[in-house]
């Protein structure tokens, strides 16, 4: 079965604490922070977009595969909030990452899931032949409206995979997904923010997906918790996660290093695979673990992964989550909301 | 239809540093040449992937920015001597000036270099930042 040949990871180096959103709009921060189990969230530079982002992730990624981009088949990226309506971000990597022009490409939506999807068609594409390597990305630079309870977490940032059969670093055992017609989180065609059902996104949203597609993952493996060294979930805020892992049996040392909602915000379609990217940065050879994403509207793909010995030799060859999450310069709310386009500006384009 | 066509056709310099090596005399240029200005017909100018890596030559840091360079405003441009040899002009990204000196190395980052306004093409490529 596909396997994953290299990863790569990108955070902006702006964040901003909720203190500062709370400030402006009347808040009690401590109680957004501990009701969100969050505390700051990464900023993109207004020359960051999707398209940035997933091109720096995947000329890490490949820095970790050590491959000749010409024999990446298909090119795949996850995002709700790709630069153009109408023109794929997978070609802008395409070229970045000189793969093109002998593949196939496309950009996914699936609120924050459509990386795992991308991940998901590349491990299609490779075990059936059709490819040698397919390279899927989750990334997005999140949109929460001012003073909307979305605004303290919607972050940036993404991650890349590639994924094949030759040289992995990590193997998959299995994937299985829950996927229902169900509303709770959705942007109509033009309009600038999402709207969201507030607690409607929880129990017959996020939970009841998450957890069935774990359940589902269990069933299809004939494993439970105990058999995971580690476990990611989506993770729109601390809260849901930690609440999910504990419901299915998970503990703290398993769930905490995919964790990273507290420290850079909601990446949205980054979120799952940037978690997921954090646990192999520190897993060990044999160690085996759970990932299962979360896209409103809704679904949920759940992957059983084993860490092979190879990790010991790309593991030190592109940046480190926890790198890119320490290194950082924070902005206060005037300069946010002019970098994410937030201020009216006569003559200028707003980003 | 003229900044699609003329941003499209950078493409390859712009995304990647696609440049020319002399195959006579070794020198590197950046934008591509179609001739060697030393070595003229005896040289043969070939395409060289440039590595991205380099060191700040000098710098100037704007504070009176033009246009939508204002939403970036203090930024860096700085003249980078890359490890080939041939020298680029570029923005070093993630920097207000505070943290940058001569000499400082860097490394290549894909952003976002302009757009043409709400509904047109936007333009991507390379920008620096310095190296941790």
């Amino acid at each position: 079965m596909a396997g994953i040949v290299g990863y790569g990871v990108y955070i902006p180096y702006y964040r901003i604490k909720v203190e500062e959103i709370a400030k402006v709009w009347g808040d009690d921060p401590r109680a957004i922070s501990r009701g969100l189990v969050v505390q700051e969230k990464s900023v993109p530079s207004p020359d960051e977009d999707t398209a940035t982002i997933s091109v720096e992730a995947a000329r890490n990624s490949l820095k970790r595969a050590k491959i000749n981009p010409q024999k990446i088949g298909a090119i795949y990226v996850g995002s709700e909030s790709h630069p153009y309506a109408v023109k794929p971000t997978a070609t802008i990597v395409a070229d970045a990452v000189a793969a093109t022009p002998e593949l196939t490409a496309a950009d996914l939506e699936f609120a924050c899931k459509a990386g795992t999807a991308g991940i998901q068609v590349c491990m299609g594409l490779v075990d059936s032949d059709a490819i040698e390597y397919g390279l899927a990305i989750g990334a997005d630079t999140a949109q929460g409206a001012p003073s909307d309870a979305l605004e303290y977490t919607a972050s940036a940032g993404g991650a890349a995979y590639i994924i094949g059969k030759g040289n992995t670093l990590a193997d998959f055992e299995g994937t299985y997904s829950f996927t229902t017609d169900t509303p709770d989180f959705y942007r109509r065609e033009g309009k600038p923010y999402p709207r969201h059902g507030g607690r409607f996104t929880g129990e017959p949203a996020y939970f009841k997906h998450v957890l069935s597609a774990a359940k589902g993952l269990f069933g299809k493996m004939g494993t439970d918790a105990s058999d995971y060294d580690h476990v990611v979930f989506h993770q729109p805020n601390g809260k849901f996660y930690i609440r999910a892992a504990r419901k299915l049996g998970f503990k703290e040392d398993q769930y905490k290093t995919g964790l990273l909602t507290p420290y850079i915000g909601n990446t949205y379609s980054g979120a799952t695979p940037l978690g997921l990217a954090a646990v192999l940065d520190i897993a060990q050879a044999g160690e085996r673990i759970m990932a299962v994403s979360y896209g409103s509207g809704a679904g949920s793909d759940a992957f059983s992964i084993t860490v092979n010995d190879e990790i010991e030799q790309k593991r030190d060859l592109a940046p480190k989550v926890q790198e890119l999450v320490d290194n950082k310069c924070y902005v206060d709310y005037a300069v946010y909301a002019k970098f994410k386009g937030k201020l009216r500006m006569a003559g200028l384009t707003q980003h | 239809m003229k900044d699609i066509v003329r941003g499209w056709r950078h493409i390859p310099q712009r995304y990647n540093l696609i440049g020319s090596k002399c195959n006579h005399c070794g020198a590197v240029y950046f934008p591509v040449r179609v001739i060697c200005p030393e070595c003229r017909r005896k040289g043969k100018l070939e395409e060289i992937k440039l590595s991205g890596k380099g060191k700040i030559h000098t710098y100037s840091v704007i504070h009176t920015p033009t246009g939508d360079f204002k939403l970036i405003s203090p930024y860096v441009v700085a003249i980078i001597e890359l490890e080939e040899g041939t020298k680029i002009t570029s923005q070093i990204v993630d920097s207000d000036g505070d943290n940058i000196k001569i000499g400082d190395e860097v490394e290549l980052v894909f952003r976002k270099i302009r757009e043409e306004g709400e509904d047109g093409v936007i333009s991507y490529g390379y920008k620096f930042k310095l190296k941790k």
